[in-house]
């Protein structure tokens, strides 16, 4: 890798150890999201999956390495500040503001800014149509499937430089599930760079360029998303059987 | 029937507008803050006792003065949250109530030291009642209290309703963190809390010396029924403490009311029993509150 495509990465994290007061989850992880990409972090549970994207955010306790962000280091910056800098993140559980309106979450998301942000909720009314006609609801009233939406809708909001998910489709119905991926997709090409966490492995694959396999807070193997679906360790661990060679896309 | 209206229900319902909007505070820091904020008693003292200086300063109206002290209360308030609050903001309820608890008794001491603690008279003299249809007496002080308590509370519900700070502040009473993960900048949520929660303690300390009268133990003294009614509202429910206010208020002065033969149905030195009575068996049967509110 040339100096110069280091330098264009729109998130770099290099050589990172984190965890939470004594405990040591990652011990030196590096990964990197390039612009336009989908990067998938898969692994088993416990493999430190969370407490990285936790670590961009300031959530865990970082004791070693950095985190870089268009080139600037972020590391160790506070929640609020972060979300300045570009970065925003859907959890992957208690994402969304039970208590207040759909749309009301959706002024949340885009509470740093400072212009009108009209234009861009009714953006987002296009991309989840759904969301449209439960503006007025309270989000804690919505399915799982559309609370998502309004966790993804609410993290958009700023229009940011990448687009953290954590398990977005955990615990949902396949038919969400698809919908959900289709709309990473949809994120994506209109030029957000997306870094996920995934359990459905294989979809979130399908639709990756890049993957990254973490087990017990380390880097395993990190190849194209195609190439991992053809990896006959990956199909192994992960995929319940042998390598989906050639079925890539869903 | 006209005793029962001049001498129980309409005090009950001025009693229960002082107690709603002593309780929107409490349940405001609460959603929050995530503590039971002893030191409410004390800022509403506080706040009356402001109330009282600007009387004596300018000769108004404590009511045309209020706006004045309760700002100059949210901004005391917000002074205590940055020296008091602010470096335990990490630490357990627990001791986040024991440091409530003593600022409360910090705060009370300062109140006895500047203004003495003698009592003293919000509005001198004796007001005559309005009387309508020849029999139901209304007092001009009464209609101001519960005038002046519905206007705050329209005030709260246009704040959390329609403004940004409001609905960061519903958002962080959902999720601290996720606020945190959202951009909100909480510490200016935590302040306005502060701000608004002792602007309305300051306004229901006023208007319960302009019912009665102020004295350095005012705020203590409705700490337990203004408790009782952010829990019967259900804690951290701003909409449910102002129920919950004119329910405590309204009970406490119906209990009192000779509702079988001729002697009160509870003698009105245990008043303030009802609202006990009733904060232990919410906690026992409902502690969620009539409106779904936070539990621990």
């Amino acid at each position: 890798m040339s100096a110069q495509a280091e330098a264009s990465r729109v998130l770099d994290i290099r050589d990172l150890y984190c965890g939470y007061g004594e405990t040591e989850i990652l011990h030196g992880v590096s990964l990197h999201v390039d612009p336009g990409e989908i990067v998938v972090i898969i692994g088993p549970n416990g493999a430190g999956k969370s407490t990285a994207m936790k670590a961009i955010f300031g959530l865990s306790r970082v004791t070693g390495g950095a985190i870089d962000l268009a080139g600037q280091d972020i590391t160790g910056l506070q929640p609020d500040r972060v979300v300045r800098q570009g970065v925003c993140y859907v959890p992957q559980t208690s994402n969304v503001f039970v208590n207040l309106s759909v749309e009301e979450n959706l002024e949340m998301g885009a509470y740093v800014r400072t212009d009108d942000f009209r234009p861009r909720i009714e953006e987002m009314y296009t991309l989840f149509p759904d969301l449209r006609e439960k503006r007025g609801q309270p989000a804690g009233t919505l399915s799982g499937g559309q609370r998502q939406m309004v966790a993804m809708a609410k993290a958009l909001m700023l229009d940011p430089k990448i687009l953290l998910l954590d398990e977005p489709t955990a615990g949902l119905s396949p038919k969400f599930r698809g919908e959900i991926f289709r709309v990473v997709r949809e994120i994506n090409a209109a030029g957000t760079p997306i870094l996920m966490v995934e359990q459905n492995a294989k979809q979130a694959l399908g639709i990756a360029s890049r993957g990254y396999i973490l087990v017990d807070g380390t880097n395993r193997l990190d190849d194209t998303g195609a190439s991992l679906l053809a990896n006959t360790e990956v199909a192994e661990m992960f995929l319940g059987g042998k390598a989906a060679s050639g079925e890539v896309a869903s | 029937m006209i005793e029962f209206l001049n001498f129980h229900l309409i005090p009950g319902i001025v009693l229960g507008s002082i107690y709603a909007i002593g309780a929107i505070g409490v349940s405001l820091t609460f959603g929050i803050l995530r503590f039971a904020n002893f030191a409410h008693g004390a800022t509403m003292t506080l706040g009356a006792y402001l109330t009282l200086t600007l009387v004596w300063g300018t000769g108004l109206h404590p009511l045309m003065v209020l706006p004045l002290a309760m700002a100059a209360t949210g901004f005391i308030a917000i002074g205590m949250d940055r020296a008091f609050f602010k470096p335990l903001r990490a630490s357990d309820t627990v001791i986040l109530v024991m440091a409530s608890f003593g600022l409360m008794l910090m705060l009370r001491s300062a109140i006895q030291l500047i203004w003495g603690v003698q009592i003293e008279a919000m509005i001198p003299g004796i007001q005559r009642p309005f009387v309508l249809f020849e029999a139901l007496r209304i007092s001009p002080r009464h209609v101001l209290i519960v005038g002046a308590a519905i206007v705050l509370m329209i005030g709260v519900h246009w704040l959390l309703s329609y403004t940004k700070t409001g609905k960061a502040m519903r958002a962080m009473s959902d999720s601290p963190e996720l606020a945190r993960v959202t951009g909100i900048d909480t510490e200016a949520v935590i302040r306005a809390t502060w701000f608004v929660g002792a602007g309305l303690a300051a306004a229901a300390g006023t208007f319960l010396a302009i019912d009665t009268h102020v004295e350095t133990q005012m705020g203590f003294k409705i700490l337990l029924p203004v408790f009782a009614a952010a829990i019967l509202g259900g804690i951290g429910r701003p909409y449910g403490a102002m129920a919950g206010g004119l329910v405590i208020g309204i009970a406490e002065e119906l209990s009192t009311y000779a509702w079988f033969g001729t002697a009160p149905l509870v003698s009105p030195g245990y008043k303030a029993g009802v609202a006990f009575a009733i904060m232990v068996a919410m906690l026992i049967w409902r502690p969620s509150g009539l409106f779904k509110g936070r539990v621990f």
